[in-house]
Order: structure tokens, then C-alpha cells, then sequence
């Protein structure tokens, strides 16, 4: 791949990225969330078509129209989520599209011995082959996409991310299956947050930051330092307001919690007045503890208080003790985008918006104005579709409803995520603002619990930082005893 | 290393699947012929009657399982027989000019080549209007539910122009018109121990279970069913097969179009088969497919197109009157669902 630039909108995905794998070549290909690495992948894949630059496979030029061709030409992907067919069994998913047939008719002898095959190579020999894919374990599937690859021929095997829902014991048999693939001439790419299985599965790594490839090297030469000092260095811009907060007493508190598979163990005291950050990959459960909190995932083990009721909880009478949430997916999860900014704004809080258990429109518009003017948000006006703006604005709505519910403890999910500088500047002032309090209005200060990947706004706003590994949550330390490279070790689960 | 373990057919979940509802069949069954007066229920009669009347549904059902196992469905099922109806007899109606110039009907004129032509004219204007759903739900990608909504209307309105919205009186008795004869009361036909559109049936369960289990063409429709984006992925034609298999619904309601003729007494009823889709979708939901797709057999289907006739014969020999007959066949549905959803929570 050479000088591939991808263009989403405004966003500059990839700016000119090389790289190239070897016949029988393990790259693993690193680099923090939002690096580009799916995307440059899913070029790769024929998913997405870059805006610049060319593929060669073999020497020739490979222009893959669509995940399709890229398959009939060798390239194969195994995304995190799996794609099979759950009903089918499992040598039709391995052979599904290239069952062996005459005048249509499937012929079952040889799909099986064909499939047989390609299991045996994976190592699922263990499993018949008629066992429906539902059936196995997450493991299993995912061997079987393997067999799939395999089954196609493909000369370019791509796993993203492929450990990260599997055992020690499993990831200690993928890691033998990648070796012998590779030994068959087949060219891995494996992505990877893990540095411990980069150094010691891959012979090549190539580091992505910022859509720019930033190095690569032979992993055997070169240190895990080195690597996450590639993956992390750039500068912190004075993006981050920080006005002088005191933070006062403990309004949330939770202890050893646990969900049904994550979080593992998760505990800390978030005080009125401050800013707790949550730093951690991708996958690593911070959400789902978001979730647990406010009552969207059920509770394994482990307590919440808020003032002093530590008993279970729905989202409803989270919200009613003050709580509420910005979810990390505002299109699925935050907003109900196909409807008005007022209707948005007051979902939440519907009370008091009319008599008796009415609610009227322009009392809800008048609800609305006051955020708009106040925050400010960009909008014709408070019966806009939420569509129709930008993602920064939209995001804003999402934090104005909060403040519509008149919450104490504001849960934020990666609240920048996908927005622009200028917007981001923005969401942080407000964020600081909502921490410090204003004793003019009367408003008091606000306790913030802000999840995100950033390392630099987590570092740039919070006043604590604890970070989420494998589901496990650390102490929380003051902002200053942190660093980027400190976090990243620390969310990697090295110490 | 020993070859893993054949678990033999009886212990396979498909076998257990079928099973659970030759059961449900046999209770239901059984239920009647306790409570139906004198015993009325079993008699051989009866039992043909059921089978009769099943056909029409279980007919048409194999198609809709083939449209159910896609995750799809289709609504225009009872227009479409409507319309095979209307058009076999607007066949047999044709006057043409004859040799001393007056008018005669054509099939005077040919008795042997007019009903086929009649049965040709009939499966292609079905497989046509049903390979249209097709294409309306791949090109336009419009969901099948609105694209079938809107058919169900329009191939309803076809049928009644073409009947000039009057049923239509066939000048002579022909074949078509006998497919659905009882045989036992008739000695002429007692050797076929079925009537004939039912051993079309059975020809047709035969064929169809065969594509599904054996084809490229049945594998695909499970594949789009479980995961279209997979199937997609893997090179299934996913648009093809799937305006296949609604032009296969309208070729086999042109059959089911066929029995339905013979049933209501050769006549082209341009009204006939409303609220059919009802009974046809709950067979094959009753039959163990899903609406969300990947599932669906057609043995399955016609269990459950036995189970919505023996529950309706039954309830008018009971002399329940209509709107409980309506209940209760409304609430099978939902109860039917409701268990195999319980089953499936269990086996995850």
C-alpha cells in the first residue's frame, strides 16, 4: 500500500500511509484508537476506497472494489465482530458462496471433506462439521472464519484486534495457528493494542498515529518503549481550560463492582467539584461500567451509593437522584437524531413542561432556549431536527439535557469523540464551567466522571485520572502524577 | 484419532423440532375428536376434507417458508390465488369465432388444449406478479413487508378487473375444476385414495424440500436468512436468489390458485382467498420458522398448515361460533411463537 489518504467529510482519516507485508510476514500494525488503523483496513479490504494513493498485491495493481473482489483475490478480513452465518453449520459457513456443486446440486461428500480439511488446518479437527455456528464458543467462530480464509486460498489474512474477547488458553492457540499460517506463505496482518503479543507474535510492526505512518521496524530489535513512544508523541495544545475548582464532598461512591463480565473490579469516590477521568482502550470495559452505574447493565458483585442509597437501580431512579449519562454513541444510544432539538433536550425531564402530566410544545421550546442561549448551541431553532447539525452541536444537546434533568453527577462517554478542535474547545469549557460552579446564579459545582481514549483532553481537564485495564479499574491518581506514556502502559497492563 | 460420535437422526434438534409438532398436531387433533359429538371428527370423511382443505394453505405455504427463511415475507399470497383463480376461469370463458361465424367458447372448440392453457396462463401471470415483489423489494430496496402490502392491493384489484369484478361461470366442467374431488365418494376416483391437487401437494413437498436441503439455491436461502452481509461477503447472489424465491411464491400460489378453483366449485371468484396470507404466515410460523430468519423447514410448515385447518374445521364442528374460531386461531399463533421463543432462551 502506498500514500493511502481517505477523506470522511471534513476529517482526514489517513494522510498518506505506506506499508507493506511479505510473503509469510506477521506485521502487526499498531497505534492508539483512532489512529486509522480500522480504516486503513478496511481499504485494504475493499470496504472503503481510498481518495489517494495504490495497492499492489503480488507486484500488480489491486484496486478492490468491494469486500467481495478483495476475497476472490486472496485478501481476507477477520473482523472483531464475526460475520457468520449463525444457523448454518459450520462447513457451509467455511465453504458458503464456493459450495462445491453440480447443476446446483450441493454436493455434501465433498463439502465436507473440503471443510474437514480447512478445520484440521486451524485446528478445529475437534469439532463436527455439521455443528451448527451458533453453537461454538467465541473461539471456535472465530477459528472457523480462519478456516474460511483458508479454505479461499487467501494469501493476506487480516485480524483486528482478534484477542480481545478470548482466554489465555485460546490466545496461546491462536498465536500457534498465525505462526503455522504463516509458515504456509500466508501474510498476516495483525492488529493489535497489546504490545506484549506484537513483540511476541510479529516479525515486522508498523505504527499508525493520526493517520500518518510514524515508523515501523524489525520487533525483535526494537523495545516496547520505543513502540509506545511512536504511538503517543505529539504535543498537548493549550486546548484544555482549567479554572480553580475545589471539590467538596463524596456524591457518588463505588465499590469492587462488577458486572456480568465487565467490569471485573472497579472502585473509586467521585466528589462534587471535580473531574474523574477514565482512561483505557477500547474494549476494556469503561463503558460497561458507565452502564452498571447508571443501571443499564445488570450488577454481578459490588455496591453504588449515591447520597446514601446503595440498593438496585434502573435508569429512571438514576435520573431522579441526580445522576444522568452522555452515551459514547450518539447516533444509536444518545439521541433520538430524527427528532427535534426540544424534544431532545427535554426527554428526560418532562415535568412541569405544561398542567397535570401534559406537555406542551411551547413550553418545551421555551425549556430548550434557555440551554441554546446559554451553552451556546448553533441552531435555527429549538424545533430543528437534531440531523441537521454538527456532530459537536449535537453533542451539546446531549450535555444540555443533563443539565435540563438538573443532575449532580454527569457520566460523560468519550464526549468528543468525532468532533471537531473548535468544538472540542467548546465541550471542554463547558465541562470546566459545569466543574467549577457559578456563584453568581447560584449554581452549584458539579461532579463529572468523563470517559475517553484521548489521552491528551483526559490529561488537559481532569483533576484525577484512574485507568480501566482488561476490566480491572486502577486507583485514581491526581492529573499530575500522570503522563501519556504512564496511561498507556497502564491501560496496555503494564506497570 | 476416533471419528467423532453420529448422533443419530431422532437425537438431531431438527428431528426434535419436527417432533415437538407432530405432537402439537396429534393434542390438537385429539382434542377434537374427544369433543366433536359421535365421533364425527375421525371418520374418514372428515380426514379427507381436512386434508382437502389444508392443501390450498400448505401449498402456498412452502413458498412463503422459502420467503420466511430469507427473513422476509409476503402479504399479496391470497391475491395472488385470486388472481390464478380469476384467470383460469377467464380462460375457460374465451369465445372465439367459429367455423359458421357464430361465437363459441374455446374450449369447446379445444376441450383437450384450453385447460392447459388455462394452468399456463394462471403460473405465469403468478410467477410474474411474484418475480415483480422481487424485483421491487432487490432494485428498490423497499422492505417486504410495504412492497407485498402494496401488491396484496394492487394484484387483488388486477384479479377483480379481469373478472369485471363478477365471478366468473366456466361454460363446461373441466379437470381443473376436479382436482380437489373426494375420492371416497366417488367410485370412479377411489383408486387415487387422494384427490389429485393433493398428490400435486405431495409432488410439490417433495420438490421443495428437496431445493432446500440439496440445492446451492435452498443453502443460499438459509445463508441471506441467518446473515446477509455474510452471504454477501462470501458471493452469494443474494439478489438473485431472493427474486427467486418470490416468484417461486407466486408459483406455487398459482398451484394452491388451482386446488382453491376446484374447491369453491370451479368458479372464478374474484374475492376468494382474502385473509389467506393470515393463515399461510401462521402456518409457517406454527411450522418452526423465524421472522427474523435462517429458520423454517418445510415439513414444519405443513404440520403447522394441518394445525390451522384441523383448529378451523374444528371449531365450525364444534359450533363454536365464528369470532371464537377467529380467537382461537389468533391466540395459537402468538401461544406457538411464545414457546419456541421459551425453547430458544433455553438452549442459549
Amino acid at each position: 500500500m502506498r500514500g493511502i489518504a481517505k477523506r470522511f467529510g471534513a476529517t482526514l482519516a489517513l494522510k498518506g500511509v505506506d506499508l507493506k507485508v511479505a510473503p509469510g510476514e506477521i506485521l502487526a500494525l499498531v497505534g492508539e484508537n483512532g489512529a486509522g488503523k480500522s480504516t486503513l483496513m478496511k481499504v485494504l479490504s475493499g470496504a472503503h476506497a481510498p481518495d489517494e494513493g495504490e495497492l499492489f498485491l503480488d507486484g500488480e495493481a489491486y484496486e478492490p472494489g468491494n469486500p467481495l473482489h478483495a476475497r476472490q483475490s486472496g485478501v481476507a478480513m477477520i473482523y472483531q465482530e464475526l460475520s457468520l452465518a449463525p444457523h448454518l453449520s459450520a462447513m457451509e459457513n467455511i465453504l458458503l458462496g464456493i459450495e462445491p456443486a453440480q447443476f446446483g446440486l450441493v454436493d455434501w461428500k465433498e463439502m465436507k471433506r473440503l471443510a474437514s480439511e480447512a478445520m484440521k488446518t486451524v485446528g478445529l479437527d475437534g469439532v463436527r462439521p455439521e455443528t451448527p455456528a451458533r453453537a461454538l464458543s467465541i473461539a471456535q467462530q472465530q477459528l472457523l472464519e480462519i478456516a474460511r480464509a483458508v479454505a479461499l486460498d487467501s494469501r493476506v489474512l487480516v485480524l483486528d484486534e482478534p484477542t480481545s474477547s478470548l482466554t489465555s488458553k485460546d490466545i496461546e492457540a491462536l498465536f500457534k495457528l498465525v505462526r503455522s499460517l504463516s509458515e504456509r506463505g500466508i501474510s498476516i496482518v495483525y492488529i493489535s493494542h497489546f504490545l506484549e503479543e506484537v513483540s511476541e507474535l510479529s516479525h515486522r510492526f508498523s505504527v499508525l498515529r493520526d493517520g500518518e505512518s510514524v515508523g515501523e521496524g524489525i520487533t525483535s530489535e526494537t523495545t516496547e518503549e520505543e513502540i509506545i513512544a511512536l504511538m503517543v508523541g505529539r504535543d498537548v495544545d493549550d486546548l484544555y481550560p482549567r479554572s480553580n475548582r475545589a471539590s467538596s464532598d463524596v456524591v457518588l461512591e463505588v465499590e469492587n463492582l462488577a458486572g456480568l463480565s465487565k467490569p471485573k473490579s472497579a472502585s473509586f469516590q467521585l466528589r462534587r467539584g471535580e473531574i474523574l477521568g477514565i482512561a483505557g482502550l477500547v474494549g476494556a470495559g469503561r463503558t460497561e461500567l458507565l452502564d452498571a452505574i447508571f443501571g443499564l447493565e445488570p450488577i454481578a458483585s459490588g455496591e453504588v451509593t449515591i447520597e446514601s442509597y446503595s440498593g438496585v437501580a434502573g435508569p429512571k431512579l438514576r435520573w431522579e437522584q441526580g445522576l444522568g449519562m452522555v452515551s459514547e454513541d450518539r447516533k444509536t444510544q444518545g439521541l433520538a437524531v430524527g427528532l427535534s432539538i426540544a424534544d431532545n433536550l427535554t426527554l428526560p425531564q418532562l415535568d412541569g413542561l405544561g398542567p397535570g402530566r401534559l406537555v406542551l410544545p411551547s413550553r418545551q421550546d421555551a425549556a430548550s432556549q434557555t440551554w441554546i442561549e446559554q451553552i451556546p448551541i448553533k441552531c435555527e431553532s429549538p424545533r430543528q431536527q437534531v440531523n441537521a447539525l454538527s456532530g459537536g452541536n449535537q453533542q451539546k444537546i446531549a450535555i444540555a439535557r443533563l443539565l435540563h434533568a438538573d443532575v449532580d453527577i454527569l457520566l460523560l462517554d468519550e464526549p468528543t469523540r468525532g468532533i471537531d478542535v473548535g468544538s472540542k474547545a467548546q465541550i471542554y469549557r463547558l465541562i470546566d464551567s459545569l466543574a467549577r460552579g457559578d456563584d453568581e446564579s447560584g449554581t452549584p459545582p458539579k461532579a463529572i466522571l468523563l470517559v475517553s481514549s484521548y489521552l491528551p483532553e483526559l490529561l488537559g481537564i481532569c483533576d484525577r485520572i484512574a485507568v480501566m485495564s482488561r476490566g480491572i479499574l486502577s486507583d485514581a491518581r491526581p492529573v499530575d502524577e500522570w503522563d501519556e506514556h504512564t496511561l498507556m502502559s497502564a491501560a496496555i497492563g503494564q506497570e | 484419532m476416533s471419528p467423532p460420535p453420529i448422533r443419530s437422526f431422532f437425537q438431531s434438534s431438527v428431528a426434535l423440532n419436527i417432533g415437538a409438532r407432530f405432537l402439537a398436531l396429534i393434542i390438537v387433533f385429539a382434542f377434537f375428536a374427544i369433543f366433536v359429538e359421535d365421533g364425527k371428527f375421525y371418520t374418514l370423511r372428515n380426514l379427507e376434507n381436512i386434508v382437502r382443505q389444508s392443501s390450498v394453505y400448505a401449498t402456498a405455504a412452502l413458498g412463503m417458508t422459502f420467503v420466511i427463511i430469507t427473513a422476509g415475507i409476503d402479504l399479496s399470497v391470497g391475491s395472488i390465488i385470486a388472481l390464478a383463480v380469476v384467470v383460469v376461469a377467464w380462460t375457460l370463458n374465451i369465445q372465439i369465432d367459429g367455423a359458421n361465424g357464430e361465437l363459441v367458447y374455446l374450449v369447446h372448440q379445444y376441450p383437450f388444449a384450453t385447460p392447459i392453457l388455462a394452468c399456463a396462463l394462471a403460473i405465469g401471470a403468478s410467477t410474474l406478479v411474484g418475480l415483480l415483489n422481487g424485483a421491487l423489494i432487490v432494485r428498490l430496496r423497499i422492505v417486504p413487508f410495504i412492497v407485498t402490502l402494496g401488491s396484496m392491493g394492487i394484484i387483488r384489484g388486477l384479479a377483480k378487473g379481469i373478472a369485471n369484478e363478477r365471478d366468473i361461470y366456466p361454460p363446461e366442467e373441466t379437470w381443473i375444476g376436479g382436482l380437489m374431488d373426494p375420492t371416497l365418494t366417488n367410485k370412479a376416483k377411489s383408486g387415487m385414495i387422494f384427490p389429485a391437487g393433493v398428490w400435486i401437494l405431495i409432488l410439490c413437498i417433495a420438490v421443495a424440500s428437496f431445493i432446500l436441503k440439496y440445492t446451492r439455491l435452498g443453502r443460499h436461502v438459509y445463508a441471506i436468512g441467518s446473515n446477509e452481509e455474510t452471504a454477501r461477503l462470501c458471493g452469494v447472489p443474494v439478489g438473485r436468489t431472493k427474486l427467486i424465491v418470490y416468484a417461486l411464491t407466486g408459483f406455487f400460489c398459482a398451484l394452491a390458485g388451482f386446488m382453491q378453483f376446484s374447491y369453491i366449485g370451479g368458479v372464478g371468484q374474484p374475492t376468494t382467498g382474502v385473509m389467506y396470507e393470515l393463515f399461510v404466515i401462521a402456518a409457517v410460523i406454527i411450522g418452526g420458522a423465524s421472522f427474523s430468519g435462517g429458520e423454517g423447514s418445510i415439513l414444519g410448515t405443513i404440520v403447522g398448515a394441518l394445525i390451522i385447518t384441523i383448529l378451523y374445521m374444528g371449531g365450525q364442528q364444534m359450533g363454536w361460533p365464528k369470532w371464537v374460531q377467529e380467537m382461537v386461531i389468533g391466540g395459537i399463533i402468538i401461544l406457538a411463537v411464545a414457546v419456541d421463543r421459551l425453547r430458544h432462551r433455553k438452549l442459549a
